[in-house]
């Protein structure tokens, strides 16, 4: 049996998987939130209610509207989106013009609402939400075990992931977004019509969000608290890649999961926390974050 | 300088204003020094505590223009040390070990400043949440804190060793004491060189830098400042519940704390404690009715209300009208 | 795409009519009162310019008419349209075409990118082969991140994307400044084409003696005030009173 320092193989490979399965979610939630902070300004605080949505919002569909699991891959990010589009119209754009500071606290408000009520409902234990019948089992690969569904929130996590990078760096749209992010005064000037568009980009932001609930749903209990104390593991995350990028949004978010599963492998205590010491690392060596822009 | 005789209409303003100042904070003090007749004094003594954690933060926010979202680490620091040297040490009396607690909030703030205090705005909260979050872990962790159980046991002890904290009255009284105290303090820095500065800076950093201030040291003093009357907050209110819990180091009570002084009014020295008297009342009366379960979106739709419309607090909209009225 | 004749057409509009007319224009940055009272009309065609010394209140006129500032009374039609009520990002629509101080070049878009950006807001722009064919230096560098350019390329780059766009009034803001002379020449040439074209310019300028052979009316404007208004042919003979409104 292969030992990788004093850890068989397998072990060793299933936790790196475990660690990558975290490290997409940890990708797509910094990706819809670099995107709302580029062009909005706001650290949407309510991110975490919004994974949480996603997820309610399939374990909802399926109990009482039947909406099965693939339904709600495109059902649940479209609705969550819609409700972030009405929110941003009649909340955020009032504090627009503020301190940006006001932002962060009115979607911390939010958040406490959308949490706070959720649990009157449903309690604080989550509910399970069953694998989809063609994403069950698993293959042998020749080290480990490879769950069928953890591979899909992979591949489905990436194909997102790129073709949000896709979409903001090789489109029309996402050109309005990349000038409206550096100069939406401008961007007015032009005639682009920027209200509209940081709705749509909100809206965008937090399906991202809700598209990641859903992935969640049947790996992790369906409960009104999942998203909020992931969300603080994600701030952590974007603080080290740095707000300006996409790509570094993605990569870090990759690459920290990487390092939370190599922790629970040899030092698993730390494993809650390591994300958090790599933050500290990287503030006192590179402040503006890994692939940050300003300081 | 003029003549001493002679006083300036402004300067006279100032001399009647500040005797209204005076005259307004005896009042007060007297309304506290009767207060545990009238109400209860455990649920003062709450409301108390969380006024001090209020001001504290408020120093940072309203005066320094830093919104922290990481102060529950320092009332839970200041909570657990205090706690954990108590119980273990029954010779240990209260006030020394509150003082313990403070300097080790004092300590740990001094890291966190270290470490946030170069970047700003957005970021500086970030950092701050994230710093927090790694405290609430170990804490989690650690076997001193008991964990999910909490630290139970705290004694009351007998301060100075001579009057015993059993008694509710007298334990309010030195509660209100150290309330009186940490408020004085934020008073007098505001009103120090120090605050002008500090105020300074928070108005243009960039002036105050080309001035030749070193913007980051006063920065850092807040923020030190700040974590050690929070730490105070907290080690006082284990003395007084004789109780550490995790919930003291959750980022849901850093929420509170922010929405405690927006409520009631950032940037001003009475706010932040009007704001904790209205949250403490409004979560000890949500708690006995059926509304019991809702405490937190009431308070999260409050604070919603207070960033859309309210965002000067209740003595700041107070403070707002007076001017209007009466200038 | 190329319809030369037709476009032709459309731009030598010359009917004399009104393209832009400012009446009583207040503006407020915040608190500060900038503008108080400018009045000043531009017939279609022509070229004008706004000047006067730093702080007159001329970029913000700029501004103001694109509703880039904060408070705004007064009256403000383009092409007989009332502007003043409009959101910001239907007043391009009209056909305008603005071109900041600061050029506004962005930097996460490459240059044919930023050449791109700013929809079509009128039938009749400047094909993108047209504008290269205008600016060849653009067509080079056209691959280039925006701010990678020099000053020269970048105030090349911000009037060609206007003119891209099919607008007719074109509000430009200091484009001479900072550049060496041979690109003013260049620039100079440049206006010249529009305004064969039938484009109404408004001109804001620093550099007289680049807006001078150019206009057909010169406006000076004195904390936030339109003060004095010389046409071409009184030029010469108001010379020397000009120079000291300016204070040169």
């Amino acid at each position: 049996m292969t030992m990788i320092f004093g850890v068989p193989l397998a072990v060793f490979m299933g936790q790196l998987l475990l660690g990558l399965i975290n490290g997409a979610f940890y990708a797509l939630l910094s990706l819809g939130l670099a995107v709302i902070f580029g062009l909005l300004k706001i650290v949407n605080f309510a991110h975490g209610a919004m994974y949480m949505l996603g997820a309610f919002a399939a374990l909802l569909g399926m109990r009482y509207l039947g909406i099965n699991y693939w339904a709600a891959l495109l059902l649940a990010p479209l609705v969550v989106g819609l409700f972030g589009m009405l929110l941003e119209r009649i909340m955020l754009r009032r504090i627009a013009h503020l301190d940006h500071l006001y932002g962060l606290l009115l979607t911390f408000g939010l958040a406490l609402i959308f949490e706070g009520t959720l649990v009157n409902f449903f309690g604080v234990s989550g509910a399970r939400y069953p694998t989809p019948e063609a994403l069950q089992g698993g293959f042998q690969t020749g080290f480990m075990f490879l769950p069928t569904y953890r591979a899909w929130v992979l591949v489905a996590a990436i194909v997102v992931c790129f073709f949000t990078w896709y979409m903001i760096e090789r489109t029309r749209l996402g050109a309005y977004l990349r000038a409206g992010t550096e100069n939406p005064a401008l961007m007015q000037a032009f005639g682009v019509n920027v209200p509209l568009l940081i709705t749509l980009t909100y809206g965008f932001g937090v399906a991202l969000a809700a598209f990641a609930g859903v992935l969640a749903a049947p790996l992790y209990p369906v409960s009104p608290t999942m998203g909020s104390n992931l969300l603080i593991v994600v701030f952590a995350v974007v603080v080290i890649g740095g707000m300006g990028s996409i790509l570094g949004a993605v990569l870090t978010g990759l690459g920290m999961g990487l390092i939370e599963g190599l922790t629970k492998v040899y030092y698993p205590e730390a494993a809650n926390t390591v994300i958090f010491l790599v933050m500290i690392l990287v503030l006192l060596t590179r402040p503006a974050g890994l692939f940050g822009k300003e300081a | 300088m003029s003549a001493t005789q002679t006083l300036t209409p402004s300067m006279k303003r100032q001399r009647r204003a500040d005797m209204r100042r005076n005259v307004f904070y005896l009042v007060l003090i007297g309304i506290g020094l009767v207060a545990p007749f009238v109400a209860y004094p455990v649920f003062l003594m709450k409301v108390l505590c969380f006024a001090l954690f209020a001001c504290a933060f408020n120093l940072l926010l309203g005066y320094a223009g830093l919104l922290s979202f990481g102060h529950a680490a320092f009332l839970a620091t200041g909570g657990y040390i205090t706690g954990y040297l108590l119980a273990s040490y029954p010779a240990l009396t209260p006030e020394l070990g509150i003082i313990a607690g403070t300097l080790a909030a004092v300590a740990l703030g001094a890291v966190f400043g270290a470490l946030s205090i170069r970047r700003q705005g957005i970021y500086f909260a970030m950092v701050t949440l994230a710093l927090a979050q790694l405290v609430f872990f170990v804490y989690v962790q650690s076997p001193f804190t008991g964990g999910e159980d909490g630290l139970h046991g705290v004694p009351r002890g007998d301060l100075f060793g001579v009057i015993s904290l059993r008694n509710n009255l007298a334990m309010y009284y030195f509660v209100f004491a150290i309330f009186l105290f940490g408020f004085a303090v934020i008073q007098r820095a505001v009103h120090s060189p120090y605050g002008q500065v500090l105020k300074a800076i928070r108005e243009n950093e960039p002036r105050a830098i080309s001035l030749g201030y070193n913007v980051d040291a006063y920065k850092l003093v807040a923020f030190i400042l700040s974590a050690g009357l929070a730490g105070l907050a907290g080690s006082t209110k284990t003395v007084v519940f004789q109780l550490a819990s995790l919930t003291d180091a959750h980022w849901h009570m850093s929420g509170e704390v922010i929405l405690m002084t927006l409520l009631g009014g950032v940037g001003t020295l009475f706010g932040p404690v009007v704001g904790a008297g209205i949250v403490v009342s409004l979560q000890h009366l949500l708690a006995q009715s059926p509304l019991g379960n809702w405490v937190g979106p009431i308070l999260g739709v409050i604070f919603v209300i207070c960033v859309l419309s309210f965002r000067s607090g209740i003595v700041g909209e107070i403070l707002k009208s007076y001017s209007k009225n009466f200038k | 795409m190329n319809q030369p004749a037709e476009s032709l057409m459309e731009y030598q509009d010359r009917d004399g009519a009104e393209m832009l007319r400012v009446r009583d224009l207040h503006a407020f940055y915040g608190e500060s009162h900038i503008l108080h009272g400018v009045d000043f009309d531009v017939k279609r065609g022509e070229l004008v310019t706004l000047l006067g010394r730093n702080g007159a209140g001329r970029s913000t006129t700029l501004k103001a008419i694109m509703n880039m500032v904060g408070r705004r009374t007064g009256s403000i039609m383009i092409n007989g349209t009332e502007t003043l009520g409009m959101p910001a990002h239907r007043i391009p629509r009209l056909g305008i075409g603005y071109c900041p101080e600061e050029r506004g070049i962005f930097a996460s878009l490459d240059v044919e990118e930023n050449l791109l950006l700013p929809p079509t807001v009128r039938s009749g722009g400047m094909s993108i082969d047209e504008i290269y064919e205008m600016f060849p230096n653009l067509y080079e560098r056209r691959r280039s991140q925006g701010t990678r350019l020099s000053g020269g390329e970048q105030q090349m780059l911000a009037m060609a994307r206007i003119l891209r766009t099919g607008a007719r009034l074109l509000l430009l803001d200091e484009i001479t400044e900072g550049l060496a002379p041979v690109i003013v020449q260049a620039l100079g040439q440049v206006l010249v084409k529009l305004k064969e074209r039938g484009m109404t310019i408004v001109l804001v300028e620093q550099n007289f003696r680049f807006a001078a052979p150019l206009a057909d009316r010169h406006f000076v404007m004195d904390h936030g005030l339109i003060v004095e208004e010389i046409s071409a042919a009184e030029l010469p003979s108001k010379r020397e009173h000009l120079h000291t409104l300016l204070g040169v």
